[in-house]
């Protein structure tokens, strides 16, 4: 059935890179700076992801302090509103988890997962990484600006974007955030050319495509469609950039504006809408996709068994990414589109809701009689699992054009997409962080803290999200910094909004505690090992924790089995590395 | 958003190709022992440059494809008035295909290791590629000087705008030309050359097959092809 080469493993020579294929750093500037080793770039990524996440996190508290106390702070103008829930909506989507799953996680796990020395163009890895910080500059530096960041929304829908009355719209802020996007994009396709190309090519002996972890099809995947995706974004951005400061009319329809006829005619805002949404729909996936892989490596290895349906999960992350781009429209049912072409994209919308049934079934199925240690990467994993259900079942909702024609811009779309696209593959880059930490640092994060950060943040987001549903099924709208006295909204959704607040504080604290967590255990960590999971993949069997420059010593690691050798029957141990020869005779009783 | 379905179907038909000549109906869980595979005719033959060349061409033709995209449901609006095509791009398109041709003969002679060849064919593909770009800086120049302004009507943004693009990519092209020219001068040896010369004649191919897009959408050839097209089918 299969070329495989039982019993000749001797006769196999070491694959060895030669030497003259890696960059050797010759400074402190070039080693920890200016690093080409894709490890460092991946920590780089992470922090400056990180920190910009933070801000994201404080703007989202001063959201909340004006919904859940209106008109108690006196600094919060429906402007400023505005802005922060603009900057917070961007910075969480793109800066912080496009940025974080390619660009943090890719770049560590991918060369340590195939087999690598280093990523294939690690120069342009490095300048990825260095393009990516000056958009987060270019971004922060609108904070600055005169008339502050944009208020537009983070779908930037023209013509409000660029006109006086939106804040930022007719100063620097829309330029900034537009120029920020460019510069992102650009640093990104750096990037995501070296994880497509090192999956393609740098992988080592043995590890055939279908070996390899999950977390490293998902990854991969995910970034093959962001680089698909990204370029309408771009388009969107620099026409919208000519717009604003050429006077063309891409996008600008005929309009007046305080009573003053503008220059530009007979654009077109549903061109920005189609252009904006078909990045933005494969956004979501490319967010998820990297979280599907990684949650199935973390529920094989903390429930020591090997994932169900490895071969589905492949297909259904091929699926899930080729789906994605046919579903676009479904964020603008209430564009006035064709009937029929929302008959289409419902279709469309609801049929990816098959390959990703069947990956939470082979979840679930993975855990079925599985050893469950319940470490915190296991709780994470599990909490995903439940979040990223509920949140798929309003997707169910949302895409039915009936449904979500009177769903449209409330509460309930905030809920969802919250759920699904914001707290599940958040929760999965804690279970991540708390997983590869030791192999990062050598030591393992803090166990109380940890079930700390987790309880807090799994109940405190189930807390703050699940009574959205509730106001927006009341028909509390999105976007408004203030209800006033709107006779179809109760007194109950003061009440709540006031509830939420108080709890999206108190989950905000939490992961305080998790970046003291960080912080402290780098040092005063308990010491981990190489492996302290017992997991097969390849970066838990490097010689030095944390890996070397050039991750695997002298000789590459040669690839023998798959990734989920959990459990074998008859192994003298719970789990075989996949650079394991292994005994043929004993496995050959399958 | 036609066009760019299709160019994404045609790059979902190469990777599902691709994929089906990676043994995606094994089962790992069975199967012990080194498998040499890279039967698939991306295995490590193909150097890693050249697919991550192949891999960047994929993401700027999928830029262009969205451009080309939204050129047409702009058009399709009432205040659409088509630019005239100055004759000068015609003269340009010449010029960019004798590029094209420079490259092509310059990595048939690194491979045959004729430096000296290789070095004419480089300096010529150099050399004709600026004088597109300064060629299309007079077609600017001569349509502005009619009136045909960026701002003035939306076909005019688009051809600015792309045409633009597209100068930019090629100037880029030079960044890498340039540094092969920079080795093919300084003594490499010409099969050496070989693969540096292939990824910019490959490069400088995907732009010429671009432009004649471009061209052909400008001219107005692509929207009547269409038309056509959706005639045969209703």
């Amino acid at each position: 059935m299969v070329d495989v080469t039982p019993g000749s493993v001797e006769a196999i020579p070491p694959a060895e890179v030669p030497e003259v294929e890696l960059y050797h750093p010759h400074s402190w500037w070039t080693t920890y700076v200016f690093s080409q080793d894709a490890k460092v770039i991946a920590i780089q990524y992470s922090c400056t992801a990180i920190a910009i996440g933070m801000v994201a996190l404080v703007l989202s508290w001063l959201m909340r302090l004006q919904l859940g106390f209106p008109g108690t702070f006196d600094f919060i103008t429906p402007e400023a509103y505005y802005q922060f829930i603009t900057m917070h909506g961007m910075i969480m989507v793109i800066y912080l988890l496009t940025a974080l799953f390619l660009g943090g996680f890719g770049n560590y796990l991918i060369p340590l997962m195939v087999g690598a020395r280093d990523m294939v163009f690690p120069y342009v890895n490095m300048l990825s990484y260095w393009i990516y910080l000056l958009a987060v500059l270019v971004l922060v530096a609108s904070f600055f600006a005169p008339g502050g960041p944009t208020g537009a929304g983070w779908t930037l829908y023209p013509p409000q974007a660029i006109m006086q009355g939106t804040p930022g719209g007719q100063q620097a802020g829309i330029i900034l955030m537009l120029v920020s996007l460019i510069l992102f994009i650009i640093g990104f396709t750096m990037g995501g050319l070296n994880y497509v190309v090192t999956v393609l090519q740098g992988r080592t002996r043995g590890m055939t495509l279908m070996r390899m972890p999950l977390t490293v099809w998902g990854i991969f995947t995910a970034t093959v469609m962001a680089l698909l995706a990204f370029p309408a974004l771009f388009v969107a951005c620099v026409m919208m950039l000519f717009d604003r400061l050429l006077g063309t009319s891409f996008f600008m329809p005929a309009i007046v504006e305080m009573g003053e006829q503008l220059q530009h005619a007979g654009g077109s805002p549903i061109l920005f809408q189609h252009l904006f949404w078909f990045f933005g729909h494969p956004e979501v996936y490319i967010v998820a996709l990297p979280a599907f892989g990684i949650v199935s490596d973390l529920i094989s290895t903390h429930a020591r068994k090997n994932i169900f349906g490895y071969r589905m999960m492949v297909w259904a992350i091929v699926g899930i990414g080729a789906l994605s781009f046919i579903v676009w429209a479904h964020h603008m049912y209430v564009s006035g589109m064709h009937p029929y072409f929302g008959f289409f994209f419902a279709t469309t919308t609801l049929i990816i809701a098959i390959p990703t049934a069947i990956k939470v079934y082979n979840w679930v199925l993975t855990l079925w009689r599985g050893d469950i240690h319940l470490t915190i990467p296991m709780l994470f994993a599990l909490a995903f699992i439940v979040t990223f259900v509920n949140g798929g079942l309003t997707g169910l909702f949302l895409g039915n054009v009936v449904v979500d024609v009177p769903l449209s811009d409330t509460m309930f779309v905030v809920a969802h997409f919250h759920m699904v696209m914001g707290v599940a593959p958040i929760l999965v880059i804690f279970g991540a962080i708390y997983h590869w930490y030791p192999k990062i640092t050598g030591r393992m994060l803090n166990e109380a803290l940890g079930q700390f950060h987790f309880w807090a943040t799994f109940l405190g987001a189930y807390l703050i999200f699940f009574p959205m549903h509730y106001l927006g099924l009341m028909g509390v709208p999105r976007r408004y910094n203030e209800l006033g006295d709107m006779g179809l909204i109760s007194d109950s959704a003061h009440h709540l909004n006031a509830f939420i607040s108080v709890m999206a504080f108190i989950v905000g604290f939490a992961q305080l505690v998790f970046l003291f967590n960080l912080i402290w255990s780098i040092r005063h960590g308990r010491e981990a090992g190489g492996n302290p999971w017992r997991a097969t993949s390849l970066e838990w069997q490097t010689p030095e924790t944390p890996p070397a420059h050039g991750n695997f010593g002298k000789e590459l690691p040669i690839v023998y089995r798959w990734a989920y050798d959990y459990n074998v029957p008859g192994a003298s141990q719970d789990f075989l590395p996949q650079n394991d020869p292994g005994d043929y005779a004993g496995a050959k009783g399958h | 958003m036609s066009v760019i379905i299709v160019f994404l179907a045609v790059i979902a038909g190469i990777s599902g190709w691709w994929l089906s000549q990676q043994r995606l109906m094994s089962k790992p869980w069975l199967e012990q022992g080194v498998i040499d595979e890279h039967g698939g005719s991306l295995g490590p033959a193909m150097p890693t440059a050249k697919v991550g060349l192949g891999v960047f061409l994929a993401v700027v033709g999928c830029l262009f494809a969205l451009f080309t995209s939204a050129y047409f449901m702009r058009m399709a609006l009432s205040d659409w008035q088509p630019l005239p095509m100055p004759g000068l791009l015609w003269f340009n398109t010449l010029v960019l295909v004798l590029s094209s041709v420079a490259l092509q003969v310059a990595l048939m002679a690194a491979r045959r290791g004729q430096l000296d060849t290789v070095r004419l064919g480089l300096a010529t593909g150099g050399l004709t590629a600026v004088a597109f770009l300064v060629g299309q800086l007079f077609a600017w120049r001569e349509l502005a000087g009619e009136g045909y302004l960026l701002a003035s009507n939306p076909a005019n943004s688009f051809f600015y705008l792309i045409t633009g693009l597209h100068g930019l990519h090629i100037v880029g092209g030079l960044i890498g030309l340039a540094r092969t020219s920079f080795r093919a001068w300084t003594g490499t040896p010409a099969r050496k050359l070989a693969l540096g010369v292939e990824l910019c004649a490959m490069y400088w191919h995907f732009l010429l097959f671009v432009w004649l897009a471009l061209f052909v959408l400008f001219a107005g050839w692509a929207a009547s092809f269409i038309e056509i097209c959706r005639q045969l089918l209703t």
